[in-house]
């Protein structure tokens, strides 16, 4: 069933524009925080731990492990009906960060909590590349 | 630190909850004035004796929603709040009304959460694809817009689904327990007649054999959205002496915020309704062990399960076994949502909570009729708004 709703796609702005950037570059890039040391995702302009406006962005592998899932039997909205099941995927990685991404290339009886993934980079279109994950 | 405790819930209003409403579609100013005058009536107030007022959002106005009600009503108040906490709201409201009455600065306020249907505008509205993202905010420059909706991670059952996937890889998930939960919900739900679900009761294979929403979540799991809405008045302690009914003191109360997206709790098994409880049991000067009753927040089985463990009721880790092992019903030692909780009652918008504390009210002033508790002196009260993100507590206790 495909979806007659218009795909919702990120919109960057200027404080996030770097880690779209990247993905577009097939780059995963985090911020981390320079006088406490803490890795920060979502991007921000200040440390969610000391508030600083120091920070500066790193490429990283981007491999981690999932820490929590679900796949869904009824779209999240309409926009998804043709993704479903859709395997949603919350993604640890080793710097300390989580994101939320949804998992490629994978049965749905193979997704394990604490299974080891790496990025998939799926280009939606030239500006547009999302973050998905696939069994490493 | 807090409420002494002099405040207190002196009367309260509630619609029927109905899935399928056919009654006269009302505005919710309109409903606002008519949940109002109800809560008057059965407090025995006049309604000139209102001086503040907690409200929510209201379909009809997006900003300076107060002052729209406070002149709807006629009104004049001299303290009026908006409290934005999605499923904790209704608990939210009751303790800001306690204390402003213990200020001093007000006598009586009523707090309204309408959930009927509004009329249907003439005048056709462009569709906005945006509102089936629900709670998930998709402005620009919002953290849900570009790093959540884009995946599909919208609304409520994936998030919560998630957590409870998560509760699994760490404490084991038992889908018999949950089972039992909506089982007994439902076992008092069916003596409800305000609930959606009155006279309908559901065995575990009923439960296990529903839809499968979002793993591990099954329809009969999740609230079915209904129209319904309530209300309550609270009043200092010497208006209370006036009222109609025993007074329902507002002993404690506790709230805590976190995130709004469960991607980023620090830990998503261990939720705010933890610290919450925690500050309204030690301000109330009781335990958990000490409540007649529990009305938890229940959008989810999953929901219930960690505010038993994180408020204290067991251990952590010890849920499922909890569920398993007790009588959760009105007969039951700790009986848990004796209304039915959301599960038979159905969400009404964003009123859902109001059910908690309307039922914990009902319960003490000793007004339950085929589910009055014996011993209904103490009730203990949870919301949950967000995706456990935003969560409170309230103790409330007989005069
Ligand atoms: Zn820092």
């Amino acid at each position: 069933m495909s979806s007659s709703f218009t795909k919702p796609v990120p919109t960057p702005t200027p404080v996030t524009q770097p880690f779209w950037d990247g993905l577009n570059a097939g780059q995963v890039r985090l911020q981390q925080c320079n006088p406490c040391g803490r890795w920060i995702h979502y991007p921000r302009n200040r440390c969610p731990s000391c508030l600083s406006a120091d920070i500066d962005w790193h490429d990283v592998d981007g491999i981690g492990e999932v820490y929590t899932f679900t796949v869904t039997e009824q779209p999240t909205a309409p926009h998804f009906s043709d993704e479903v099941p859709q395997k949603l995927a919350v993604v640890e990685l080793p710097q300390g960060v989580r994101l939320t991404t949804t998992l490629v290339n994978v049965a749905v009886s193979d997704i394990r909590v604490g299974m080891a993934v790496k990025p998939y980079f799926d280009a939606l279109d030239a500006d547009t590349t999302l973050l998905r994950y696939e069994p490493v | 630190m807090g409420l002494s405790g002099k405040a207190a819930i002196v009367g309260f209003a509630e619609y029927q909850h109905e899935r399928k409403y056919v009654g006269e579609r009302k505005f919710y100013t309109e409903q606002w004035a008519e949940l109002t005058a109800l809560a008057c009536a059965d407090a025995g107030l006049l309604p000139d004796q209102i001086d503040g007022l907690v409200c929510s959002d209201i379909r009809e106005a997006g900003m300076f929603v107060p002052a729209t009600i406070a002149e709807y009503l006629g009104k004049p108040v001299n303290f009026a709040e908006r409290v934005d906490l999605g499923g904790a709201t209704a608990v939210g409201m009751v303790w800001r009304a306690a204390a402003a009455i213990e200020l001093g600065i007000c006598d009586v306020v009523v707090c309204a959460l309408p959930g009927l249907p509004i009329p249907s505008n003439p005048i056709p509205q462009p569709v906005n694809e945006a509102r089936y993202f629900q709670s998930s905010s998709a402005s620009w420059g919002s953290p849900q817009a570009e790093f959540e909706i884009p995946y599909g991670n919208l609304a409520q059952n994936c998030g919560y689904a998630m957590i409870a996937q998560r509760y699994g890889a760490e404490y084991g998930y038992d889908p018999v327990a949950m089972a039992k939960l909506v089982v007994d919900q439902r076992s008092n739900g069916a003596k409800n007649p305000n609930a959606a679900f009155y006279n309908k009761p559901v065995t575990i294979d009923d439960v296990l054999n529903s839809k499968l929403i979002a793993d591990p979540l099954r329809m009969l799991e999740i609230v079915m959205p209904v129209a319904g809405g309530g209300a309550l008045i609270l009043a200092n302690e010497e208006v209370a002496k006036q009222c109609n009914h025993r007074p329902v003191r507002v002993a404690g109360f506790g709230e805590h915020l976190t995130i709004k997206t469960p991607t980023y709790a620090q830990d998503m098994v261990r939720t705010p309704v933890g610290p919450a409880s925690a500050q309204a049991f030690a301000m109330a000067g009781f335990g958990a062990g000490d409540m007649d009753m529990a009305q938890i927040y229940d959008c989810y089985t999953i929901t219930v399960l960690l505010t038993l463990e994180d408020a204290g009721f067991c251990g952590k880790g010890e849920g499922m076994a909890y569920l398993r092992d007790n009588d959760l019903t009105i007969n039951g030692a700790l009986p848990i949502n004796t209304h039915g909780g959301q599960l038979s009652m159905g969400q009404a918008g964003g009123s859902g909570g109001m059910t908690q504390v309307v039922e914990a009210a009902r319960q003490i002033m000793g007004r339950a009729d085929d589910r009055q508790l014996a011993k209904h002196d103490l009730s203990y009260v949870s919301g949950t708004g967000g995706v456990m993100s935003e969560q409170s507590a309230l103790i409330l206790r007989g005069a």
